[in-house]
Parts: C-alpha cells; sequence; structure tokens
C-alpha cells in the first residue's frame, strides 16, 4: 500500500482552504465584505466568544474569505495556521509582539527589508525591545549575539540588497540550542521555491504583496505558524504558556498544543492591534496565489538569464544574484533553494550615480517604482531616489554603491527585456 | 488539573475549573498517539455548561507522566482510577478512535461508574495496517502520514477548516510528532488487539453515541456496523464527506451531538 501524500503545491495554491459556496455553488471565493456576522442564538455568541464553538464574530478577528488565504498559504508552508494583515509589516510586527515584551532581544540579520530594519532599529526600542543586527554569512555571529533575554532570531530567505542566502537550518539549530524561536520572511521566495518550516524555521512572515497576489495591486501580509516549536521547553514565552488575564486566564500552550502560538496571535493581536487584512484584499491574493507556481518559474527563468546578460555587458561592473556561480552563495543556494534563488537582483552600472540615474530614465519596458515581486519588471536606483541624501561613502557603509540598481525581473518576453535593458546601459554610458 | 494515579502523575484538562461533586462530570479520552488538546471546544464548552471536564492525558501522552498502557482494558481501568482520584463518583465518557474503544471497554465492565458514552470514530475490531504498524513502530514520519492524509477525508485535505485560519492537516501531524517515541506504535498495538469490543457492546447498560465520518478511512463506518448491532441502546450519526478526525472537520456537529448524550 502506497503511503498517502498531500497534494501538489500548485493543486494546493488554486484549492487549499476552499470548497465551492454552499449557498449559490459559487467556485470563485465569495468576498464576505462584512464587519459582523448574525449569531444565531445568544448560547452561539457566548460560546463563539468563549472558543467553544467556531464561527465569525468580527472581521477584525476572523474572516471567511481572509480564512480561505490563511489556510491556503498555510498549506503551502506546511504550518498549523495563519493570520492574514493589513501588510508583510503587520504581520512582522504581530509575530514579534506575540511572542514578547519589554525588556526582550531580537537577533537579526543585518540585510533585511528597510521597513524591518527601522521597526527593530528606531521603533521597537521605544517599547523596550531591543535588537542586534548581524552578518546573515557569520553563523558565529548569531550565536555570540544572542543574550538571556533574547526572544526570537529573525531573517529573511534571500537578504536585501545583498541578496545573501540565509542558511536556515544552520541559524535554526542555534536558535534552538538557545531556546527561541526563528523568524523567516520568506517574500522573496515564496513556498514555491523555498519551505522554510522543513528547514528548521518556527514562523514566517510574507509580504503577500509581492509574488504571492503578484501583480502589485493590493497591500498584505501573512503570519504563519509552524506548530513545532517547543514553548514549554524553552520556557521563555509566559505569553504563551503562563495564564492570560486577557482571556479567563487561558493557557494558550495547553489549551491549542501546536497552534498555541498563533492563536495567541489572533486572541490578543489581532483583536487589540487590529492589522486585519480587508476581505477584498484577501480575495486578491488569492487570485494570484492560483498562479504562483507558474509565475515563479517564469520569474526564475527570466531572472537568470538577464542577470547572465547582464554580466556579459561592458557596462556592468557586478551582479548580485545568488543564481550566478560569482555570488558567493551560489552552492548555498543550489542547496536550499534548487527550484531557483528568486528574481531579484542587483547590479552595478559603470559610472556611478550620474550612469545609475541614465539607466533608471532610459528603460522603457521596466518601471521605475518602490516595489518588488510584480508581474511586471520594476527597477529602482536607491542613489537616486530612497537614498539621494547620503554621500558616496555613506552609501558603500549601507552596501549600496553609487550605481547599484535593484531589479526585480518580471515576466516579460525575455527577449523585449533584454533589449530595453541593453538599450538604457548604452544610454547610461553616454557622457 | 494534575492529580495522582498510581505512582504516576496524570494530567486533565478541567476547562479552567475546578472538580465540584454537585455537577455531572464528562471524561474525554483522547486517540493514538494525541492528548487533551483535540478536546478544547467542547471541554470549554461543557465546562461553561454546568458540567465538570476531564480531558485527559493518558500515561506517557501530554502532560501525564509514565509509559503507555498496553492494552484498551488497561486504559479502561486507569479511566476509573482517574474517576476516584478525581472524587468523581460516575461519569459520561467521550472517546476518539482509541479512545472511543477506552470507553466503550470501560462502561461495559464499570457499569456502575458510567451513565453515558459517545464514541467518536469507531471501528470494532479496530485493525491497523501493516505499513502503519512498520512505520510507527521505526517513529517514522511515513506513519504519521499515513494517519494524517489517510485520516481526512479527500475533502478535508485540501482544508475548509470550520476554525478559521487552521490549516488541520498540519495541527493533526504536528500533534503526532510531539509524541514520544513509541508511544504511537503501543497505541496502535493496543488497538489492534483488542478482541472484546463486540462481546463489551453487547454488556452495555447505559446509553451510547456513535458518531461516524462517511469518508473516514481509519475507522470506516461498516467497521462500526457489527458494534451498533450489539449495543442495545444507541444512536448513531454519520457526518456526510468527513473523514476521521471528526472534532477537526466537524466541530460544532459533534459538539452539538455531545449535549444530547452528556
Amino acid at each position: 500500500m502506497a503511503k498517502p501524500e498531500p497534494y501538489d503545491p500548485d493543486t494546493l495554491a488554486l484549492h487549499a482552504g476552499q470548497h465551492p459556496d454552499s449557498d449559490w455553488g459559487a467556485r470563485a471565493v465569495p468576498i464576505y465584505q462584512t464587519a459582523s456576522f448574525v449569531f444565531p442564538d445568544a448560547d452561539t455568541a457566548a460560546s463563539r466568544f468563549n472558543i467553544e464553538r467556531t464561527g465569525h464574530v468580527y472581521s477584525r478577528l476572523t474572516n471567511p474569505t481572509n480564512a480561505v488565504l490563511e489556510e491556503r498559504i498555510s498549506a503551502l508552508e506546511g504550518g498549523v495556521g495563519a493570520i492574514a494583515t493589513a501588510s508583510g509589516q503587520a504581520a512582522t510586527h504581530l509575530g514579534i509582539a506575540t511572542l514578547m515584551g519589554s525588556g526582550s532581544h531580537i537577533v537579526s540579520s543585518q540585510s533585511i527589508y528597510g521597513g524591518s530594519h527601522n521597526l527593530m532599529a528606531y521603533t521597537l526600542p521605544r517599547f523596550g525591545i531591543e535588537t542586534t543586527f548581524v552578518d546573515p554569512r557569520d553563523p558565529d555571529a548569531f550565536s555570540t549575539a544572542i543574550r538571556p533575554e533574547t526572544r526570537l532570531i529573525f531573517g529573511e530567505t534571500i537578504g536585501n540588497p545583498g541578496m545573501e542566502v540565509f542558511d536556515v537550518p544552520t541559524i535554526a539549530e542555534i536558535a534552538h540550542a538557545n531556546g527561541v524561536p526563528l523568524m523567516i520572511d520568506s517574500t522573496f521566495t515564496t513556498p514555491m521555491l523555498a519551505r522554510p518550516f522543513e528547514m528548521g524555521a518556527d514562523i514566517i512572515v510574507h509580504s503577500a504583496t509581492k509574488f504571492l497576489s503578484g501583480h502589485g495591486v493590493v497591500i498584505g501580509g501573512l503570519l504563519v505558524d509552524g506548530g513545532a516549536f517547543d514553548w514549554e521547553g524553552s520556557g521563555k514565552f509566559p505569553t504563551i504558556t503562563e495564564p492570560y488575564a486577557g482571556f479567563h486566564d487561558l493557557v494558550f500552550v495547553e489549551e491549542f498544543g501546536p497552534t498555541a502560538f498563533i492563536t495567541r496571535a489572533r486572541k490578543e493581536g489581532a483583536r487589540d492591534f487590529g492589522p486585519a487584512m480587508a476581505p477584498m484584499t484577501a480575495f486578491l491574493i488569492l487570485q494570484g496565489m492560483e498562479t504562483l507556481g507558474l509565475r515563479m518559474a517564469r520569474h526564475v527563468e527570466n531572472a537568470l538569464r538577464l542577470a547572465r546578460f547582464l554580466e556579459g555587458h561592458e557596462a556592468v561592473e557586478w551582479v548580485r544574484y545568488p543564481g550566478l556561480e560569482s555570488h558567493p552563495d551560489h552552492e548555498l543556494a543550489r542547496r536550499l533553494l534548487p527550484k531557483g534563488a528568486g528574481s531579484i537582483f542587483s547590479f552595478g552600472v559603470r559610472g556611478g550615480r550620474d550612469s545609475g540615474q541614465r539607466f533608471i530614465e532610459n528603460v522603457v519596458i521596466a518601471s521605475h517604482l518602490a516595489n518588488v515581486g510584480d508581474a511586471k519588471t520594476l527597477v529602482i536606483h536607491p542613489a537616486s531616489t530612497t537614498h539621494h541624501r547620503m554621500e558616496a561613502e555613506a552609501l558603500e557603509e549601507a552596501g549600496i554603491s553609487e550605481g547599484l540598481i535593484r531589479i526585480s525581473v518580471g515576466l516579460e518576453g525575455i527577449d523585449d527585456l533584454i533589449d530595453d535593458v541593453g538599450r538604457a546601459l548604452h544610454a547610461s554610458q553616454r557622457v | 488539573m494534575q492529580f495522582e494515579v498510581g505512582d504516576e502523575t496524570v494530567f486533565a484538562a478541567t476547562g479552567g475549573k475546578d472538580v465540584d461533586p454537585g455537577k455531572q462530570t464528562v471524561v474525554f479520552i483522547h486517540g493514538v498517539g494525541q492528548d487533551h488538546t483535540i478536546w478544547v471546544l467542547p471541554t470549554r464548552y461543557f465546562a461553561r455548561h454546568d458540567r465538570n471536564v476531564l480531558a485527559v492525558d493518558l500515561p506517557g501522552h501530554g502532560g501525564s507522566s509514565g509509559t503507555p498502557l498496553r492494552t484498551i482494558e488497561e486504559m479502561a481501568d486507569w479511566t476509573v482510577a482517574v474517576l476516584d482520584a478525581a472524587g468523581v463518583d460516575r461519569a459520561a465518557l467521550v472517546g476518539h478512535s482509541m479512545g472511543s474503544l477506552v470507553a466503550l471497554d470501560a462502561a461495559a465492565r464499570h457499569p456502575n461508574r458510567v451513565r453515558a458514552v459517545a464514541m467518536i470514530g469507531i471501528s470494532v475490531p479496530l485493525r491497523v495496517t501493516e505499513p502503519l504498524m512498520a512505520g510507527a513502530e521505526a517513529d517514522s514520519q511515513d506513519a504519521i502520514d499515513m494517519l494524517t492524509y489517510w485520516g481526512h477525508s479527500d475533502v478535508a485535505k485540501i482544508g475548509g477548516s470550520p476554525t478559521p485560519g487552521i490549516w488541520m492537516a498540519g495541527a493533526s501531524s504536528r500533534l503526532w510528532e510531539q509524541a514520544a517515541p513509541g508511544v504511537l506504535h503501543a497505541d496502535l498495538q493496543a488497538c489492534n488487539e483488542y478482541e472484546a469490543g463486540l462481546e463489551r457492546a453487547g454488556r452495555l447498560k447505559c446509553p451510547a453515541l456513535l458518531l461516524l465520518g462517511e469518508k473516514d478511512r481509519m475507522t470506516p463506518v461498516r467497521g462500526a456496523e457489527d458494534v451498533r448491532e450489539a449495543i442495545p441502546d444507541q444512536s448513531t450519526v454519520v457526518f456526510p464527506g468527513a473523514g476521521h478526525p471528526l472534532l477537526l472537520e466537524r466541530s460544532d456537529a459533534v459538539l452539538d451531538e455531545l449535549i444530547r448524550i452528556v
């Protein structure tokens, strides 16, 4: 008798979390654009509030459309449950705030999204949570930075802007040896390229704005619980293992076992911080996720071809893409990301800040904007936009050279894309 | 709540309340390799609805110390010992899968201690396939995958959790993964070797409720036909399209049926 298997990711991306609508048989996921849900009777109402019965109460807490998205990402990641949030930042904050409070400490990769860096470097300290940033390529740095009050290790599957590949298995081992979970931002890879839970991560966050929705039409985030972290064994997480006065002294790990973390995040964080995703947004992300497997394969294929073209171009000083043999993490990428190292990378235009700006101004198909993970190719030149006030030396310290271009390779015909980028590179070298 | 049975510590979820001698008691008994957390919704409901609740962890499971008991009869006697330790004279017993065999056996052999019995996902006999037994003996992930994906109905394999945002297959798998080495195998062996089910069913003095999943491949509906016929006072509900983990797949409907009997 053959061992049973879960459905293929491409099947889950289309179906997980949804059965045809029970009232009308709608095949698409209905958009439940409602704030509240009518209780059939007073006792059922009390039961829903007290976690005795299932069902929806208020869309800040749960919503049927959002629930489909939450199940779908949980299925694709191999987790136990998820919460859809208004943005990726909201998901990261919800995860952190569920785990810890004042007096806690995070060890984070220094190569992360600027918004996450701001949250940890400047905002969380106002609430008593400090972060030590370390080189993601240096596992010893993570070990050394851990303190008695450390409650989380954080990293991204592929760092930004250095495109460092995060060694999830190694860092997870360090985290667990110190009784803390590993939270991974898997936005750049999605579950079609990386399955961080299978590598040892405990919590995953996504900016669903990017590849998951895939078309640049929404802002949204997802917090996913792997369900395997040993909260009781760690003894460092009273929010999970001790009575919670905010819910009649409920002890989440005692009542919910593997779903303790995500349930606490919903019963406290979703309720009190209010980071809910709009149901229409959940619908649009679900539409995008239906084709996630197809899109990611094409993103990766296009990215590799464009990266190889750039690597051989005389107007390009360097290309930083883990899919290329020249990248220092190429072997790690082959091991951890065998289906591809995503489609976001950076390269240096010869000639510095002015050349970089001319490149940006001369692309036609690629769009100059601050986002990644769209079906369309996106480019940005930090030295003339997001970081334009910084001098060359300060830019270098931030790992951003004056000619650095970050590109998020889309799904266009690759020959058109190569032509577009080639023409803009040619224009960038005119003096 | 923790208390002592023999030399071992027993954990039971009580819905956050102490045992009140003036109230009726309901004991919940989990299935193979699981623990009390599968009962979170009904334990919280009955604790708020004038019942004492004891969702026990069998020895060697969850928060209870010791090693797994080797036979269903031992588990049944242990359940009665739990009633003694908790100061409870009579109780309704609610079991899932292996726990339903325990409830059946305890109700038949200790009729003065059991006022009603509910059996969720039961087959008598409850035979375990050779690949599953071999996988469990090796403490292999394959055994957990078999329990998860044979257990959930094909429909539930794509989700649709009554509890919003929970991926049922993932939650099931993680709970089994928490079981100590050898626990799955010991429990499956106890199920496989339990031969007295039909004889016990004929001796039941209390009302019995059987809750079955139409698409359950672990304990299929046909596997409960003989035991239904043998029980003098029973009612049976088959949930259309449901698999084995009825507490996950049909949470509220199961609770509605339990309310009728316990």
